[in-house]
């Protein structure tokens, strides 16, 4: 048994090594963070609870979390509708159904850097294609990125469509496992489309609809590189993201241990959300 | 289904298509537009230019940057696919103390979100001395959690019967898994490499706090910078661009898109 072990520890020690290095040290390293005060130039010093006391009252912080429930608010249903309209559209026999999904899944394929640039575009007030289409169809251009009160719906509009393939994938994946016997039984039961909706296809996806709002709310948690590119978190700070928030205090303004802070808190309200979302969800099915 | 019904469901299906790929055509038009022409609804320009592509290589490096992108990619798709093949392996088929630890490990891995780790990472970057170097892009990549426990599922499976009559004819487990695990594992293989791919390319997160010289950028990193700090000017050349990061990906795509969807998709939900 002991010559046994050698070729596993050998194969498996760079991993492990690995592990230890960018997993296991981060994480320790960043709780011992949100205890000191450290520029990268001088030496960390302690710094107690300033962190957290700065943290707990930090309006900048507390805008960004706003921001992030804002923004949810809004893609969470959009994304979950949207999704399920086109899965729902697809699961059928149909002409062309790999060109179809393969369509809906170009946006995931892309970098949310290049998406950011080109909606930028295709906000543009004066040039953007959104806006010469409404002036074509008769209405007048809308300030999508610079109008406060609509900068973080144009943004949610912009990330629902880049990652709604993705979801498409898992409810299509979802609906393979609904037997065509049982839907075609409800039918002649004389259940109308929606009934059959309602109390036949909705139950029965509910684990790919908790899939869907965890990704997509873990997914809005880290908004960056959209606010980053297209506002700078503007206008009035309403697009402005802890992620970004937090990139700016490390690069710009190098304090590393109120970034780090920011990260522990984020992880925090993650895990806190997605729980209470799944609590929700599974209370609502069961009435 | 009635043949009303039908002909709704493929128009709905078409005006959702136009709305998915018709913004990457209007890009692609757009950066052969004049700046007097551009915003331009007509997919065809009046009088195609290729100023913006003039102007976008001349201020930026953005040959360098690709070729830095296919660097850092290839080696961290390489060092997945290489080194989490057998951390897979002796994981999946060999027995050596602290397995089920390391097991549990990678699990909890994946649980942990990136933003908790990702500042500790960037100081240990910092004080290892490694800003604008492509080990700070690569190292932290190496390994891949949701890689490894996909190729160990698919390790598990293959029948034990192989390994022993490769034992019995002397060969050792690196000789084992390369020669008689990979062949049999060419599609568990080709999901990795294009979610590990295809994540590297498209990181800009990491990047933008590791590198600050431009002839060590990745494609995105230099996209980001040059469309926000003015270099790019106008729209037209921003996009243009962009369009050195897309096209590589959309041909790609449309060969392998079945692989993609599975890939990215699996990954996404694994991971």
């Amino acid at each position: 048994m002991r010559a046994d072990a050698k070729p596993g520890v050998l194969m498996a020690a760079p991993y492990a090594a690995f592990l230890l290095v960018f997993a296991a040290y981060p994480v320790l390293f960043a709780l011992a963070l949100v205890f000191m005060r450290w520029d990268l130039v001088t030496d960390p010093t302690f710094a107690g609870l300033d962190n957290l006391q700065l943290l707990a009252v930090d309006a900048r912080f507390w805008r960004a979390v706003a921001n992030t429930f804002v923004f949810l608010a809004i893609h969470l249903p959009l994304q979950v509708a949207t999704a399920l309209t086109l899965a729902l559209a697809l699961n059928r026999p149909l002409a062309f159904r790999a060109f179809w999904r393969a369509s809906f899944f170009l946006p995931v394929v892309i970098s949310g850097a290049v998406v950011a640039i080109l909606w930028n575009a295709l906000y543009a007030t004066d040039v953007g294609l959104i806006n010469k289409v409404l002036v074509k169809l008769g209405g007048s251009p809308v300030p999508w990125l610079t109008d406060p009160s609509l900068a973080m719906a144009s943004i949610a509009v912009m990330v629902t469509w880049k990652n709604v393939g993705f979801y498409v994938v898992i409810y299509l994946a979802g609906l393979q496992y609904i037997p065509r016997s049982v839907q075609e039984a409800i039918e002649l039961d004389g259940a109308t489309t929606w009934q059959r909706f309602r109390h036949l296809t909705l139950p029965l996806l509910l684990p790919q609809t908790i899939l869907v709002v965890t990704l997509s709310t873990i997914n809005g948690f880290q908004l960056f590189i959209e606010p980053y590119v297209m506002t700078g978190g503007g206008p009035l700070r309403r697009t402005f993201s802890v992620v970004l928030y937090m990139y700016t205090n490390a690069f710009s303004y190098q304090k590393m241990g109120y970034a780090a802070t920011i990260g522990v808190a984020l992880a925090l309200i993650i895990g806190a959300v997605v729980a209470i979302q799944r609590r929700l969800i599974g209370t609502a099915e069961a009435q | 289904m009635k043949p009303l019904a039908r002909v709704a469901i493929y128009v709905a299906l078409g005006i959702a298509a136009i709305t998915f790929i018709y913004p990457f055509l209007w890009m692609a038009s757009s950066t052969l537009k004049s700046s007097a022409e551009f915003g331009s609804l007509a997919l065809i320009p009046d009088q195609p230019t290729l100023e913006n592509y003039r102007t976008m290589w001349s201020r930026a490096p953005f040959g360098r940057a690709l070729l830095n992108s296919i660097v850092v990619a290839g080696t961290i798709t390489a060092s997945v696919l290489v080194f989490g093949s057998i951390t897979a392996y002796a994981l999946a088929r060999l027995n050596f103390p602290g397995k089920r630890a390391l097991n549990a490990a990678t699990i909890g891995v994946l649980l942990v979100p990136g933003q908790l780790t990702l500042i500790p990472l960037y100081t240990l970057i910092v004080q290892a001395g490694l800003i604008d170097t492509y080990a700070a892009l690569i190292t932290p990549y190496l390994f891949n959690a949701t890689a490894i426990l996909m190729l160990r599922q698919f390790f598990l499976q293959i029948p034990q019967s192989l390994i022993d009559s490769a034992r019995m004819d002397g060969m050792g487990e690196m000789r084992i898994l390369f020669t008689i695990f990979w062949p049999l594992s060419r599609p568990p293989l080709a999901i990795v490499a294009i979610f590990t791919f295809m994540g590297s390319w498209n990181e800009v997160l990491w990047p933008l706090l590791v590198v600050r010289d431009q002839h060590i950028m990745t494609l995105p990193q230099l996209l980001t910078v040059f469309a926000l700090g003015g270099g790019a000017g106008t729209l037209g050349v921003s996009l243009a661009a962009a369009m050195v990061l897309v096209v590589p990906v959309v041909i790609a795509y449309m060969f392998l898109q079945r692989y993609f969807i599975e890939s990215m998709a699996g990954a996404g939900v694994k991971g």
